[in-house]
């Protein structure tokens, strides 16, 4: 079985090279037999993804199969390991995981070739390139990172067993997710570059790059808001974002990704930015290479990286000569990206998309410069420090205000310019909204804005987000009368045929309100609350309005792991609520302990209980608790986020099958701008 | 004058955002200065948020904290003593002094280059705007025109 492992990773690279070389000589020949050479490159291509998922199944099923011949099995897996997580062996360490690269860049490569009727040329173009990148992943897995290489004398009865952080159920989500997210990005790349080099006439390479932009973004959305998750039920530190390496290598593509979502509209729609889209589009696929780079080369410390290996130079070497690729034909090539129109005004719609662009960009400089900055330090003053959440949450709170901020105002201006008083008459009612919920949230005492930094940031976060949330709910009701009026339907129906008309406009605005819901749970921050007690048996503790109570502490054991938990009697203002069970796990195969948080989770609060284990002195159990207010509120927005998302990828309904009032009748009654494009 | 009240308005919001956080209690001293320490048991954590059982480090540094908190020490004082004793690394975020300072310049110096460079830009792009008269505009690029509107508002 790793025999044949070894061969179809060794016949994927074969056959990548030959798709990359052959497709290079039929889009450069002139021969009659070119177009036929490219199309067995393209079927080579297709074949790849077959190759390479034999690999990736032999690889699964050795898993199951307790094949511990095979030193990635040993090192990764265990007899007794369930089920779902020999799944997850497959993500779970260097060698499987950029299989696993190779694998969803190869599926990716699949749909992109099975879909080359939509453009065949600038496909061709695509292809060779995803191609390259593919042969890049497969030396990786072939050469550097050999998923099936043999173990060397005695084979262990047993494997060390999958790490413990990782036996969650979100576990054998997050990893596909967020590769789903990095690898992705390589389409968007590889179309860009490939209209770049066959200087693509028009527009429309823009318009396929974006939906692939759009798919990529939600899936390392999903991939970042997941790892969240997971830190935060199984890390068992009371947060779930903690500005770690590895995080912010997967924050660094998305930011560019996004800045890349909002400027790619002026190009479509004004015919600006060409060079400025060519190049975030470059820099988000350079990031999430980077990223890789981060996670595997051992440059900086984390939590989450794998084992420190040689593989880095692999990667900066590929990421050398893909810049250098990248700058060559930019130079080659840069006339074709002229700009065929001008800013005409500093209140519009294309200048909210370029300070958008700014912030966005800052954010992301800050991120790389705040992970890289110990580096620095060593090579400058000779040792390394630590720039940790501190440092990221001083620096990028601002940013982030600054972002919702653009994020309110933007939708209401109007594209080339706005009138001052169409701004004011927008902007009025949001305004007054938000300055009564700023009141409001102070008269009732929920929020002390004087008395901390952080308690004034969490005020602003809110009342930018209800100011952003005001804009949004009045953008969707002005639509939704002028078609309520066109139409004779009511508002919750006028509204649907809106979205439904323009699902790219409005699923944007969902997003954006996703967003500030996210924000809304991020402000909760502030008010956080712990403490850390022994409790022994009908020992009590109070944190906030709850009580809790240790009725019992017990002991189980299994064959993957022995466990020890206590059983938390909760009380609110003196009235029983509910028991909670926090849990501390010790994997036989790894020894390795791990939390298993009990949450009770609230609109209002998280209630988070962390057994932190047994005082030797005492005997008694440890038990951490923390009050998280509105973190429920984050997994919401990402809902949101992620809804808005796929709407915004529905096709939008042709305006004509909208029964619509006479065009004269309509522009007669109707005076007001509604809407501004996208 | 409207500008001179926006600038002084502006200082007072900096200057009360300053001033936040004065004179807080031991407890809130012990939780801040808590998270601005790293745990040195290798676990990359902040130092009162580290949940290892048994870990060594995070008890004895915690412990460390308290006790100055209770001799009286400033923050500054503590946190020297923490990085004699664990060297730079225990401080979860750069100082402000030396070449660590730069840390803290660059993300500013980035935004004002950035917000320097798009001034530029829009400057530059709106001196070559050249305004069209519709009644320039033969039939065929005035529906052009419309085909456009009804796109870019698509209602």
């Amino acid at each position: 079985m790793p025999e044949l492992g070894s061969y179809s990773l060794l016949f994927a690279l074969a056959l990548s090279v030959y798709c990359f070389g052959a497709g290079i000589w039929a889009l450069t020949s002139k021969d009659r037999g070119a177009e036929l050479l490219g199309e067995t490159a393209r079927r080579a291509g297709i074949a790849v993804f077959g190759a390479v998922l034999v690999a990736a199944v032999i690889l699964v099923v050795a898993a199951f199969q307790n094949n511990f011949s095979i030193a990635y099995i040993l090192h990764h897996s265990n007899r007794d390991l369930p089920a779902p997580y020999k799944f997850a062996v497959l993500w779970s360490g260097q060698e499987g995981s950029l299989l696993f690269w190779s694998l969803l860049l190869g599926a990716y490569g699949l749909v992109l070739r099975l879909r080359h009727k939509v453009d065949q040329k600038l496909v061709a173009y695509a292809g060779v390139i995803i191609a390259g990148v593919q042969v890049f992943f497969l030396l990786l897995n072939n050469i550097a990172a050999n998923p099936f290489a043999i173990v060397q004398g005695t084979i262990p009865p047993d494997g060390n067993g999958l790490n413990p952080l990782l036996q969650y159920p979100e576990m054998v989500i997050h990893p596909p997710m967020l590769y789903l997210g990095y690898v992705g990005f390589t389409v968007p790349f590889a179309f860009a570059l490939g209209a770049l080099i066959m200087k693509y006439p028009g527009e429309k390479w823009i318009h396929i790059t974006r939906r692939w932009t759009m798919v990529t973004w939600a899936f390392l959305s999903c991939g970042i808001v997941l790892g969240a998750h997971w830190a935060y039920s199984v890390l068992g530190w009371g947060g779930y974002w903690g500005w770690d390496p590895v995080e912010n290598a997967s924050l660094l593509p998305w930011l560019t990704g996004t800045a890349f979502l909002h400027s790619v509209m002026m190009q479509e729609k004004r015919g600006m930015l060409k060079i400025w889209n060519m190049w975030l589009i470059f820099s988000t696929f350079f990031l999430s290479i980077f990223g890789t780079f981060l996670t595997r080369s051992g440059v900086v410390s984390s939590v989450h990286a794998f084992a420190q290996s040689g593989i880095g130079v692999w990667f900066v070497t590929f990421l050398g000569i893909t810049v250098a690729a990248c700058t060559f034909y930019f130079i080659l090539n840069r006339e074709h990206l002229r700009s065929e129109n001008r800013l005409e005004s500093l209140v519009s719609r294309e200048s909210s998309f370029l300070f958008n662009n700014l912030i966005l960009l800052v954010a992301c400089f800050t991120v790389l410069w705040g992970t890289l900055f110990p580096v620095l330090s060593e090579w400058v003053q000779g040792h390394k420090i630590t720039v940790g959440p501190p440092f990221f949450n001083k620096v990028m709170i601002p940013v982030a205000l600054g972002l919702l901020l653009l994020t309110a105002v933007g939708p209401l201006l109007s594209w080339r310019k706005t009138s001052p008083d169409s701004l004011k008459r927008n902007l009025l009612i949001p305004t007054l909204v938000t300055a009564a919920v700023g009141v409001l949230i102070i008269a009732l005492g929920w929020v002390k804005p004087w008395a901390e930094q952080d308690q004034f940031y969490s005020w602003s976060t809110i009342l930018l987000s209800v100011l952003v949330a005001s804009t949004v709910i009045s953008e969707f009701y002005r639509g939704g009368r002028v078609i309520a009026y066109q139409t004779g339907r009511n508002m919750f129906a006028a509204m649907y045929v809106l979205t439904r008309r323009n699902t790219r406009r409005y699923g944007g605005y969902i997003v954006h309100f996703g967003v500030i819901v996210m924000m809304i749970g991020f402000a909760g921050t502030a008010f956080n609350q712990d403490i850390e007690r022994e409790l022994g048996n009908g020992d009590s503790m109070n944190i906030g309005l709850y009580t809790l109570t240790c009725k019992a502490y017990t002991q189980d054991d299994n064959a993957n792991y022995s466990s020890e938990w206590a059983i938390i009697d909760v009380a609110k203002n003196g009235k029983f609520i509910d028991t909670l069970y926090p849990e501390r796990r010790v994997y036989k195969a790894s020894s390795q302990p791990a939390t298993m948080v009990a949450n009770r989770s609230t609109l209002k609060e998280d209630l988070y209980l962390v057994y932190s284990g047994v005082n030797e002195d005492t005997g008694r159990p440890i038990i951490k608790a923390h009050l998280n207010p509105l973190v429920k509120w984050i997994w919401i927005g990402a809902h949101i986020l992620l809804l808005g998302t796929i709407l915004a990828m529905i096709p939008s309904m042709a305006t004509a099958r909208v029964p619509v009032r006479s065009a004269a009748a309509v522009l007669a009654d109707n005076r007001q701008t509604v809407g501004a494009g996208d | 004058m409207r500008m001179k009240y926006i600038v002084h308005s502006l200082a007072l919001v900096v200057i009360c955002i300053g001033l936040m956080g004065a004179n807080p209690s031991p407890e809130a001293r012990y939780s801040d200065l808590g998270h601005k320490l790293m745990c040195k048991c290798g676990c990359n954590q902040i130092l009162i948020e580290c949940n290892h059982v048994g870990c060594s480090y995070s008890t004895k540094m915690l412990g460390e904290l308290r006790a100055g908190l209770q001799r009286g020490d400033n923050d500054d004082l503590i946190l020297q003593g923490f990085v004699q004793e664990y060297g730079a690394t225990v401080l979860a975020a750069p100082t402000t002094t030396g070449f660590n300072r730069v840390a803290w310049i660059m993300p500013g110096v980035a935004l004002l280059l950035a917000i320097t460079l798009l001034t530029l830009i829009v400057r530059k792009w709106k001196f070559k705007v050249a305004p069209v008269g519709a009644q320039d505009l033969s039939p065929t690029e005035m529906d052009e025109f419309r085909r456009r509107a009804r796109e870019e508002t698509q209602l």
